[in-house]
């Protein structure tokens, strides 16, 4: 095939579809066993230093953040991460040290509250590199054509413009209408992390709501950690197998941790925590402030349940399922300087 | 019928004007912040059937109150389905979507939009968040429609970084770069008016200035060259219903502030 363009951004994350067969025929058991661990455990066993780590959810959405402060605890280091709209996760993980290369579909922003100023920071300072440029729908289908096994899709996105020149794609001429076509690299994480409603022991893990990317990142990935609100009996998962969308087979671990998504969102449980998202907003402002975050809430605590109380405990996390119901008002430091 | 005489803010104007263009019947894929708030709006004007998609899945949804992200679960509260990003982006580049509604950090007269660096790419003046869904909904959807904040620093001639397309360098470019035959810029809404895309050199051109905006107004928030047709519309303020619309979506004061 002619190569018409070619982004300059860096290639992470892409296997040759053979050797990722190979990888998932020696690594990757077929029956059904026990995973439950602790967030810690499934850490400690599946993150090395230097991986490609992507996030389940999107942007403050049901994202697994008790395996962001683990990861902060353990004090990994020069980790990839995938940007597929990462935006509370990457901002700690970068404010901390743990990553410190990013492929951006989008990060550095937190939506109508403001652009964050840890990440922003750290690449302008260059302490972070952004290696490439994507865009949403095309990172999705980077997860897609991964867990397909093959090597590519096609898409019509990004054609003629900086975020193609700036990532990792090629432009060639379809063989059969004879127009451009952008050819998006696989990608195939080695580790990616999922929070979900229910799962049971096995790793077959249900998601109320939308599932965003998270049935092409679970397949695409090497690696699988699920963290659960509650692991469930198997026979509730199978009285309604329609609802999993992450099956047993690509699950690794599956860590029980209640309002494992906090301060971010859990459909149809609890609502963002827009205090404890714009306290870190406001002393992330200076690297002393984040590093004081991270002594107050990850280091100052010795497991996530602490951290629950030392953010407001059980009468918070019932304030936050009385906002996701539409029955309290949200309260949010940052919409004070909001103007018309 | 005489429009009543009420004080608004450029947020109410600007949303107001942009709800005004989506047709009912018709499918728009929205952003963040003033297009969520103006699709909003038309849906409970006149677009009651305004098929609403969000990025992340969620697809025609009975919005209660204006979400905080394009993933948030008002997006798909009481919705026809809560789906995912693959379902929806390739309902985009099927030809599903008509409109794309997006806000903008910068844009050039081709309707190219900023929104991933200022600067040089490798050491950057700013970093910005990048293109999230806005790359795809400029490329893939069938018109795109832009709200931003103009000003000599976000109307500019060339951007230094084409993260969403408009029309590239010119007439013929998109095609010739391969994205779909019906997509690209429709229009620009600003604080300051309403613009469109000359139909032979693709640039823009303004279209109708919102009430007490003076031709002057236009050039001095433009740091770039804006045709300007003979004849330029002036566009209706927003009503005393629709003002008290945009309150009702967003009580908190997010977009249309307090």
């Amino acid at each position: 095939m002619n190569i018409l363009a070619e982004g300059q951004g860096d290639l992470v994350g892409w296997h040759d579809p053979d050797e990722n067969r190979r990888w998932i025929l020696e690594n990757k058991p077929r029956d059904l066993r026990d995973k439950r661990m602790s967030a810690s455990e499934a850490v400690q066993r599946f993150i090395r230093d230097g991986d490609f780590i992507a996030f389940g959810g999107f942007g403050h959405i049901r994202v697994p953040m008790a395996l962001v402060y683990e990861i902060i605890r353990q004090r990994r280091r020069n980790l990839v991460m995938a940007g597929k709209t990462a935006v509370h996760d990457i901002d700690l993980l970068i404010g901390a040290g743990c990553v410190d290369r990013v492929e951006v579909a989008y990060a550095f922003g937190h939506e109508l509250r403001g652009l964050s100023p840890a990440g922003r920071r750290a690449v302008e300072t260059g302490q972070c590199s952004v290696v490439a440029e994507i865009s949403n729908a095309g990172y999705q289908w980077r997860f897609l054509a991964g867990m397909m096994g093959i090597p590519f899709i096609p898409s019509r996105n990004m054609l003629g413009t900086d975020t193609l020149r700036h990532s990792a794609c090629k432009v060639v001429s379809d063989p059969w209408s004879g127009k451009p076509v952008c050819l998006i690299p696989a990608a195939n994480p080695d580790v990616a992390m999922f929070h979900v409603p229910r799962c049971d022991r096995y790793g077959n893990a249900q998601i109320d709501g939308i599932i965003v990317e998270d049935f092409e990142l679970a397949r695409a990935a090497r690696r699988v950690i699920v963290t659960t609100e509650e692991i469930v009996e198997e026979d509730v998962i199978r009285s309604q197998p329609c609802r999993t969308v992450i099956p047993f087979y690509v699950v690794d671990a599956v860590c029980e941790v209640s309002h494992g998504a906090h301060p971010t969102l859990m459909p149809y449980l609890y609502f963002f925590d827009e205090e404890h998202i714009g306290e870190w907003l406001d002393v992330s402002q200076t690297c002393e402030g984040a590093q004081a975050y991270f002594e107050k809430y990850v280091f100052g605590v010795s497991d996530f349940e602490e951290y629950l109380e030392r953010v407001g405990g059980v009468r918070k996390l019932d304030y936050l399922k009385q906002v996701e119901h539409l029955r309290a008002p949200m309260r949010a430091p940052w919409l004070k300087g909001k103007k018309g | 019928m005489a429009t009543p005489v009420v004080e608004y803010t450029s947020t109410e104007l600007l949303t107001a004007v942009a709800s005004r263009l989506l047709e009912d019947k018709r499918s728009v894929l929205v952003g963040t912040g003033l297009p969520m708030i103006a699709a909003l709006l038309a849906q409970r004007t006149h677009a009651p059937g305004l098929l609403i998609i969000f990025e992340a899945g969620g697809i025609g949804p009975r919005v209660p109150t204006l979400p905080i992200s394009v993933g948030d679960s008002r997006t798909f509260y009481h919705a026809a389905a809560a789906s995912s990003m693959h379902d929806v982006m390739s309902a985009c580049q099927a030809g599903y979507v008509d409109y794309g509604f997006l806000g903008a950090a910068m844009i050039d007269v081709y309707g190219n939009v900023n929104t991933t660096v200022i600067g040089d790419w490798r050491h950057p003046t700013a970093r910005l968040p990048g293109s999230g869904g806005a790359n795809d909904i400029g490329s893939l959807c069938h018109r795109t429609i832009v709200l931003m904040r103009q000003d000599r620093r976000r109307f500019v001639e060339r951007v230094n970084f084409v993260t969403t397309p408009g029309y590239l360098d010119g007439p013929g470019a998109r095609q010739r770069a391969g994205l779909p035959e019906s997509s690209g810029p429709y229009r620009v809404i600003t604080q300051l008016g309403v613009y469109g895309f000359d139909e032979e050199t693709k640039r823009l051109q303004l279209m109708a200035r919102h009430p007490g905006v003076a031709l002057d107004d236009v050039l001095a928030n433009s740091a770039c060259e804006i045709l300007i047709p003979r004849k330029v519309e002036t566009t209706a303020p927003p009503t005393a219903d629709e003002r008290r619309l945009l309150r009702e979506i967003d009580p908190a004061g997010m977009v249309i502030g307090k």
